[in-house]
């Protein structure tokens, strides 16, 4: 059952809710949000397309195969953890770099490996839950 | 095995030169070590490992390592050159190099090892690389069958053991074997002492093969000759004996540490040495023979007594030193016969003049004839066995084994040389390549060569081993020939009078042997039904528990959680009081009512897709829970998570049929159900009635914005200050999706035609 009203809206939708996840994603450091809801967030997202125009749609918007950006993930998290290791800290301790000035409160903004976890985040919840919703509906 | 011609033998490439030049290069290091040990020092190595735990890498080279790591390099370099030619253009030769030097690299820790943990880690790094060795020919069912049978007993003698070395290093208070040893109370006397000897002895007597454990060792016959040859001396089966020597200033002096080792070693020696003499199969029948010294090892490791421990080193190093080179003589017969039947075997004298030289030697050491250093042996052994309490008990097991071990000598060394043929030979016999040779005859000189000058190997390696077996300078006898007319001469004699009459009726025997074998206990069938019942446990607990049925499973899960949780509260006495029921105001019935209603319809919609819904109603009001609590980036991921579990749901059960109406089990489920849920609720009220502890969330308050630079709690200790845990996380969450993908796409395609 095709619907053409959802096609259309969901295309429009895929669009604010990617921008909606990555904004939950940057902002949670102080507000609600993070990774982990912007990660849901974005596959929803896809999963909207996959309902309203089949799962091969979806896959195709998407581009690459949500295990790889799963894997990809996963990747840049152990990194950005073993980032501290370069300073001999403890492995996933934050490092932050300060950019125009010296602290939290003079700095224009911050270089920090915790983003970066939480961007590895995002990617393996987003590949994640997308790799199973799009198998399940393609299985059936 | 020859080989295409012009083809490079394998000794010379890698795989063959390099484990035979580390061999060797390990044995002249640990030569070097000999001076300083022969003038009573200790060397120790240490660098920490896990300090929290107490466990650092440690090695200590005294007497008895010493003893040990020279036996292991020095033979395993003679058996490796071996195998060279042995397994000359096997097609798995690399491999079969690789797992024989990680063995001997495993053995060699063993016995340097000072730390409790590191000498467990090489004990089972021995039980496996022997496991891949026994089951090298892997495509024979027999050599499976084996290795994993030595597997199992020795992995299953390991766990006692692992428990053991635990307890003792937890109630002696350190893990260092040097630390114990040097403490001021006696460990004996600790309350702990019978539980860790017990599973020392379970770990030793599997690992050694003392009866009941025996059967392992004679199958272990499935590995090529060379492993036979290496595990059979000095290395495997000596773990145990190693073990027991190295516990013995700690675990031993007691009663039922001396009547237990003489009453199992000694009944191993004298079982093994019969059932030596009732084989046909020539290595079969060395097998047997180790059992036997296994058996003579642990009997004289039975008592404190300087004489009978000297036996027990000196024996060590004869026997190793006579089996390893029998074997590698059997190993040639098989290798250029084609058998290795007794019965078949005749007249290799001639043409295969060096290896009837070698074997005689040996054989004679084996006999323990003067002036071998296999009669100086047998003499400490009588001379120690007579100062050991029930002198009569040991001295007659000894007796009784040496003069079955005389016998079986001269079947396996000569008579395959030097009668006629019993028949017609797979191969015509020839000479063996050098490689081959050299193992035999360099053994062979070495069991001459100590005969003569007995001083060589007592000095260095059996004085300061009898004082590390005892932990305390004791008496050692001295080793020579000539004692003078005693006890012990007396029993040599009888043995060789025993052993030569033994050996004229031993064809009588063995028949008599093998008749009385078929009325035994066969313990290697045992085994097999062993093998077969646990099997079929662990098949009907399956059918149980694992029916295929995820409501099946759920059920399983649900109800041993609500009987742990039962048990738990009933132990503790049970539920001391009411917690006051709180406070609600509208918005919290509101929630209340949500939830009764999306249960109620989860409960009793007949459509799994109205179930879905209503437990997506349940988990909504959920959310709603921690909206009102304040804890809104909880709300927002059970929101989302919400959503799309009732969506994946949706689409799975698109094509489920309607749920059907089995009352009788659907009563079940509501019995489990409502306890689950009772027992939790009253948990749960029963937590949150006393106060909370805030410790962890005032730190986290306090720190985050100084420390972590952030303002939500919940994502700065997801991100930062739990990062390692949230990493482990998002590994399951994809280990999970991997796992998912492949059930949903790696399944076979069902329509398929």
């Amino acid at each position: 059952m095709k619907s053409i009203i959802l096609m259309t809206a969901a295309r429009l939708l895929l669009v604010l809710m990617l921008v909606f996840s990555i904004f939950m994603l940057l902002r949670g450091h102080n507000e609600p949000g993070g990774g982990f809801i912007g990660g849901l967030i974005g596959a929803t997202a896809f999963i909207v397309q996959a309902v309203a125009a089949g799962a091969a749609e979806a896959r195709r918007v998407l581009r690459v195969s949500p295990e790889a950006l799963a894997m990809v993930g996963l990747g840049i998290a152990l990194a950005s953890g073993l980032f501290a290791g370069v300073v001999f800290d403890p492995p996933f301790t934050g490092q932050w770099h300060w950019v125009g000035g010296d602290s939290y409160e003079t700095a224009a903004f911050s270089l920090n490996t915790v983003l970066v976890f939480d961007v590895g985040v995002y990617l393996v919840v987003l590949g994640s839950v997308l790799s199973l919703a799009l198998s399940l509906e393609e299985e059936v | 095995m020859a080989g295409t011609p012009g083809r490079r033998s394998d000794l010379y490439t890698i795989s063959g030169a390099l484990p035979v030049l580390i061999a060797a290069a390990l044995f002249v290091w640990f030569l070097g070590m000999a001076p300083a040990v022969a003038d009573g020092e200790v060397l120790r190595w240490a660098i920490p490992w896990v300090p929290s735990l107490d466990i650092s890498i440690s090695f200590v080279v005294d007497g008895l390592s010493l003893s040990f790591a020279l036996l292991i390099t020095g033979i395993g370099a003679l058996v490796l050159l071996y195998s060279c030619a042995y397994l000359d253009g096997h097609e798995h030769f690399s491999r079969f190099m690789l797992y024989l030097t990680l063995f001997m690299l495993s053995m060699l820790g063993l016995v340097v090892a000072d730390n409790l943990i590191v000498l467990f880690v090489f004990w089972e790094l021995t039980t496996i690389t022997s496991y891949l060795l026994i089951g090298f020919s892997h495509a024979a069912p027999d050599s499976r069958r084996s290795a994993l049978q030595a597997l199992l007993v020795t992995a299953a003698g390991g766990l006692a053991l692992l428990a053991g070395m635990i307890l003792l290093g937890v109630s002696a208070g350190s893990f260092e074997l040097s630390e114990i040893r040097a403490m001021d109370e006696p460990f004996t006397e600790h309350a702990m002492y019978l539980p860790v000897l017990i599973l020392f002895l379970l770990g030793a007597f599997t690992k050694s093969a003392q009866f009941p454990f025996h059967f392992w060792l004679p199958n272990a016959m499935a590995a090529p000759t060379p492993v036979s040859a290496y595990l059979h001396s000095a290395t495997m089966v000596k773990g145990g004996v190693y073990l027991l020597a190295r516990m013995h200033p700690t675990l031993g002096a007691t009663e039922i540490w001396t009547w237990t080792l003489i009453l199992f070693g000694g009944f191993t020696a004298v079982f093994a040495m019969v059932m030596a003499l009732r084989q046909t199969d020539l290595k079969l029948a060395l097998a047997y023979t180790t059992l036997m010294a296994l058996g003579t090892l642990t009997l004289f490791l039975a008592a404190p007594v300087g004489y009978a421990i000297t036996g027990m080193m000196t024996f060590l190093i004869v026997h190793s030193l006579y089996k390893a080179g029998m074997f590698l003589v059997v190993g040639i017969i098989d290798h250029e016969t084609g058998t290795r039947d007794a019965r078949l075997l005749g007249g290799l004298a001639r043409s295969m003049p060096v290896t009837t030289l070698a074997a005689a030697v040996i054989g004679l050491s084996m006999a323990g004839l003067p002036p071998f250093v296999g009669f100086i042996g047998k003499e400490i052994l009588y001379a120690g066995g007579l100062e050991m309490p029930g002198a009569v008990l040991v001295v007659g097991a000894a007796l009784i084994a040496n003069i079955l071990l005389f016998a079986t000598a001269f079947i396996v060394a000569f008579k395959p040389f030097w009668r006629p043929a019993g028949g017609e030979l797979p191969k015509t016999p020839h000479e063996g390549p050098w490689p081959m040779l050299a193992g035999p005859l360099i053994l062979a000189a070495c069991g001459l060569a100590f005969g003569l000058i007995p001083w060589v190997i007592g000095g260095p390696l059996v004085t300061p081993g009898v004082h590390a077996v005892l932990g305390r300078e004791g008496t050692v006898a001295e080793l020579t020939l000539w004692h003078g007319i005693n006890l012990p001469l007396i029993l040599s004699l009888v043995t060789f009078a025993g052993g030569t009459a033994v050996y004229l009726r031993h064809l009588w025997l063995r028949a008599r042997i093998a008749e009385a074998e078929a009325r035994l206990i066969d313990f290697d069938e045992r085994w097999d039904r062993f093998l077969d019942g646990l099997k079929a446990v662990a098949a009907w607990q399956t059918r149980i528990l694992q029916s295929g049925y995820l409501t099946n499973y759920l059920m399983w899960i649900f109800a041993t959680m609500s009987a742990t949780l039962l048990v738990t509260i009933a132990a503790r006495g049970g539920i001391d009081r009411v917690p006051e029921f709180p406070t609600l105001d509208l918005t919290h019935w509101i929630v209340v009512a949500l939830v009764i209603a999306g249960s109620a319809v989860a409960v009793f919609s007949i459509s799994r897709i109205a179930a879905i819904a209503g437990l997506g109603v349940v988990g909504i009001a959920v959310a709603l829970i921690f909206v009102l609590y304040g804890a809104p980036d909880v709300a927002i991921t059970q929101l989302l998570v919400e959503m799309l579990i009732v969506v994946l749901f949706a689409v799975a059960a698109l094509h489920l049929p309607l749920l059907p109406k089995e009352h009788g089990v659907r009563k079940v489920h509501a019995g489990v159900a409502l306890v689950v849920g009772g027992l939790t609720t009253a948990l749960l009220m029963m937590a949150s009635d006393g106060p909370i502890d805030r410790n962890l969330t005032d730190y986290f308050e306090v720190t985050s914005w100084p420390e972590a630079f952030g303002r939500n709690i919940v994502n700065v200790i997801l991100v930062d200050f739990r990062a390692l845990d949230t990493f482990g996380e998002i590994a399951v969450v994809v280990i999970a999706a991997i796992g998912a993908y492949a059930l949903l796409k790696g399944a076979p395609e069902k329509e398929a035609s």
